[in-house]
This record gives C-alpha cells, structure tokens and sequence, in this order.
C-alpha cells in the first residue's frame, strides 16, 4: 500500500516502493491563488531534501517547490508546465510535479501524516 | 497607526473577499473567483471596484485658481470645460512624478483624484504650493466605486438613468436615494467605464444594486493585471520621485501649449523634449512563459545591464505574461531583443508596443 505524507512547506509526497511522487497540497493552491507558471527540475537531476525543486507563479507572486525527500528526478509531468491552471483543479492526483528514485527512507519519518497536516494548515493560515 | 477600512467592508466579507493591507486600508486582493476570473469578467461583463482609499481633493474659492493650478500641474486647465477631465502630475522641481492624477473641474473649482499612499502628502505640498489661499478639502467622507467593462454603461444605467450619456473623461451631478452623486466616465482597466463618488452611507446598497444587475466585486489582484495589460502606470512601481513624465512615455499627457509655460519641474521637462532623455518606459514581451516581476535586471545580448523591469504578471486575457520597464533609450525601439534576469537565467524578450491589450473605451463618443 503506498504511504501519503506531507511538508511544512505544503508538499505532499506519495511513496510506492522506492519511487515517490510529490505535488503541492491543496491548501497550499488555496493560498497562491491562480497559477499561471510552473517550473520542474530536470530529468536525471538530483535533488536534497528541503531544497528547491520548482517554481510556481501565481499572477501575483512566485513561490519556490521544495523536495521533501532526496533522490534522482526520473519523471516530471509535462501537463502542468504546460497548462499550470490544472494545478488548481486537481493538486493532489493528477497534477503532481515530479517524481523521484528515493535516496533514503527514513527520510519520510520526519513528515506529517494527513491529520497532522490538516492541523498545521488550519493553525499557520489562522 | 490602526488599519482603517473602506465603507465597502462588510460587503467585502460577505462576498468572500481575501483581505490585505494596502497603502494604510484593509482591501481585497480577491473575491471567491480568484483574479483570473474577475478579470475575464470584467473584459467581457462588468466589474466593481472599491477604490474609496483613493484621495478626492475638492480645491474651490478665488478667480485666480486655475491660473494658480497651472503654475503646479502640466495641464491646460484654462482650456477645461466644467465636468472634463484630464490626467496629469504632481511634480517635484527635478521633474520627477510624485503622484499621478485626474483632475476635473467642477463648478466651484477643481475635484483631483489621488492615489492612496500619495494623498496626504499630495494635500500639504498642493496646499503650500497655494499659500493656503484656497479651500482645500480632501473629503473622507466619500466613497469612491469603480464600475469597469463594456457592460459597465448598461448596468450603471439601470441604477442611475441617463448615465450613459456621458462622455469619455467627462463627469456630472447625479442623484442616488435623493442625494447628490457625482458620476465620471472613466478608469483604469483599459475598458469603458465609470467611477462614482458617494457617501460612505450609500456605497453597500449602491454596490449591491449593481451585483444585483449583473455586475461583479473585482478585487486589487485584478485592477493590477487589467492595467497592466492596458499599460498603465502604477504609481510606487512604474512612476516614482526619480522619473519624469517623459521618461515614463507620458509624453501625450503634457500638453503642447504648456511646453514653454512654467510649472513645478518645468525647466527640466522642456529640457527633456528638447534633447531626449536617458531611460524610456517600454513593454516587454518574454518569448517563454517566464514572468519577470519587479527589479526584473534588463541586459542586452552583450550581457551588459541597460534596464529594468518595473511591473510584470501573466496577462489573463493576452494569455501571456507580460511586463514593463525602464531600458536606455538606444534599446527602446519595438522589436529589439533584450534578455530578463529571472532566477539567475537570462530570459529572451522583446519590446513591444503598449497597451498589450487593445483599449475598449466607448467608441464613437470619444472626447479625450
């Protein structure tokens, strides 16, 4: 069965094996608004836990993505780069950014659960 | 100092407004719909703006008035027919803008519209520059409204018959729950449209007579990109102290007969359309779908710095991004090639003619 978890900076990552896809949550669309941009890492690349690994824009303003987990991007989804509005629509199915051969597992353990992050999305917006 | 709120509040709420601070008062940025739908709304419908933190001077008394007007804006206020309006600047001796404005004359003088953050200030330096001759009165006790969009005149007709008869840049008296309201045709959104000043009490049915005619709330997400796609300037961002009229491509707002006039910056704007000048505001154009914000660096394919960007966001209804800045004048010209320094990469980009957005303002009644 494959495990869903989430970031503080309101990612979620689903991991299936050793492979995880991750995507902004939600509430995360709810607080940027529109989104007009999306930028990916790239295919073969490798990227650090916590670190940036994309770029949205809403119309007004940009955030950074940042990757919960470590390990090398083995597929991006070329859907949202090209029309970012499906972000809004769907977040957490099939508009997920990229996805990852994991480096470490235990990585995850740091991460919130569903209810964990509801809490935490429900105190920080408040 | 407290937030302070619009007449307009409550309403906001209601209509699930995202609330920000903006220039000292609590505004919407956006309503349910988000920015990209209140801006194809009001393109293709009608839409509401609260605009009430924006300054409404009233300056009336004397003979001498215009003549004393003169000596501080650019315009041709001796040419104005009351309830004309003219777009115009208040200037420091550098030449450079320290708020854009409208200015209308009234029947016992001059109303001039300001911007928020600009308005007190606006008050003193217009007030010294008087020697406290005339009344001035910045009237809080006003709301002003904002109705944009080509159904904007059919709508505001139905609230208040015989509107839309207006002209273009002109105002007039008009009655709402038997008291005085004063109607202008005009805006900001690069459509037909009006803006109303009413009393605070008025403003939330005013606003909900409107809803109830079709129209819709339009939060501050959507004026930016509305007017950015009709490239206006916002003041703070493409106009500031250190740029003058000229340089702001605002050349057409400075009338001829005033050119060899005096007023405040005089010396330096006549200087300027004699021998040209330095930087020139331009719209740009990124070939990909990267969008360049504000301090944007420009570089030209030297990689040498000659600019940069201003204001920039994607363009609802050019479905592009777009954006606008200062380069060095010798790059101005449409269509050279410059490149965007967004996120350490250097973005290709063109010049371009402005608007983006081809304006929509009432056609054949036009009287600018």
């Amino acid at each position: 069965m494959s495990e869903v978890k989430y970031s503080k900076e309101h990612e979620w990552i689903k991991l299936d094996g050793e492979e995880a896809t991750i995507g902004i949550t939600k509430h995360a669309t709810e607080m940027l608004g529109d989104i007009v941009f999306a930028e990916l890492p790239e295919k073969g690349s490798n990227v650090d836990k916590d670190g940036t690994a994309g770029v949205v824009e809403s119309t007004k303003a940009a955030s950074d993505v940042y990757t919960p987990v470590s390990g090398e991007v083995i597929d991006t989804n070329q859907m949202i780069v090209d029309d970012p509005s499906k972000i809004n629509e769907d977040p957490e199915e099939s508009a997920w950014f990229f996805k990852l051969k994991i480096k470490d597992k235990s990585e995850m353990d740091s991460l919130m659960n569903k209810e964990e992050y509801e809490k935490f999305a429900k105190e920080t917006s408040a | 100092m407290s937030i302070k709120k619009t007449s307009l509040n409550n309403l906001h709420i209601k209509y699930g407004a995202k609330l920000v601070e903006f220039a000292g008062y609590q505004m919407p940025i956006q309503y349910k719909d988000g920015i990209i739908q209140e801006h194809k709304y009001t393109r293709t419908h009608s839409g509401i703006f609260d605009v009430s933190h924006m300054g409404q001077l009233f300056i009336s008394g004397g003979d001498d008035l215009t003549n004393d007007l003169e000596k501080i804006f650019p315009a041709d206020l001796k040419k104005l027919k009351i309830n004309q309006s003219k777009y115009s600047f208040l200037m420091n001796n550098k030449g450079g803008i320290q708020d854009d404005l409208i200015i209308t004359k009234t029947s016992d003088g001059f109303l001039i519209i300001l911007n928020a953050a600009c308005k007190y200030n606006d008050y003193e330096v217009i007030k010294s520059k008087l020697d406290n001759q005339y009344k001035l009165n910045l009237d809080e006790s006003l709301s002003l409204i904002a109705l944009q969009g080509p159904e904007a005149k059919n709508v505001l007709n139905k609230v208040i018959p015989g509107c839309n008869s207006l002209k273009f840049m002109n105002g007039n008296n008009y009655v709402y729950n038997n008291k005085k309201i004063y109607i202008t045709r005009s805006g900001y959104t690069g459509e037909d449209g009006f803006e109303i000043s009413i009393k605070h009490s008025d403003a939330e049915t005013f606003v909900e007579s409107l809803i109830e005619n079709g129209s819709k709330l339009t939060g501050l997400g959507a004026r930016d990109t509305l007017r950015m796609e009709a490239g206006l300037c916002l003041y703070g961002n493409d106009l500031d102290n250190d740029t003058s009229p000229i340089e702001a491509n605002l050349k057409w707002a400075i009338p001829k007969s005033r050119i060899e006039t005096e007023f405040v910056g005089s010396e330096v704007l006549k200087n300027q359309f004699q021998s040209g000048v330095k930087k020139l505001r331009v719209g740009i154009k990124p070939d990909s779908k990267v969008i360049a914000r504000g301090n944007t660096k420009i570089y030209n394919d030297k990689n040498q710095e000659i600019g940069k960007v201003t204001s920039g966001t994607f363009g609802p209804s050019v479905e592009h991004p777009i954006a606008m800045g200062y380069v060095d004048n010798s790059y101005s010209t449409v269509n050279t090639k410059i490149f965007l320094e967004v996120r350490g990469k250097k973005i290709p980009a063109n010049i371009c003619n402005l608007p983006f957005y081809k304006k929509n303002y009432v056609k054949g009644e036009i009287n600018v």
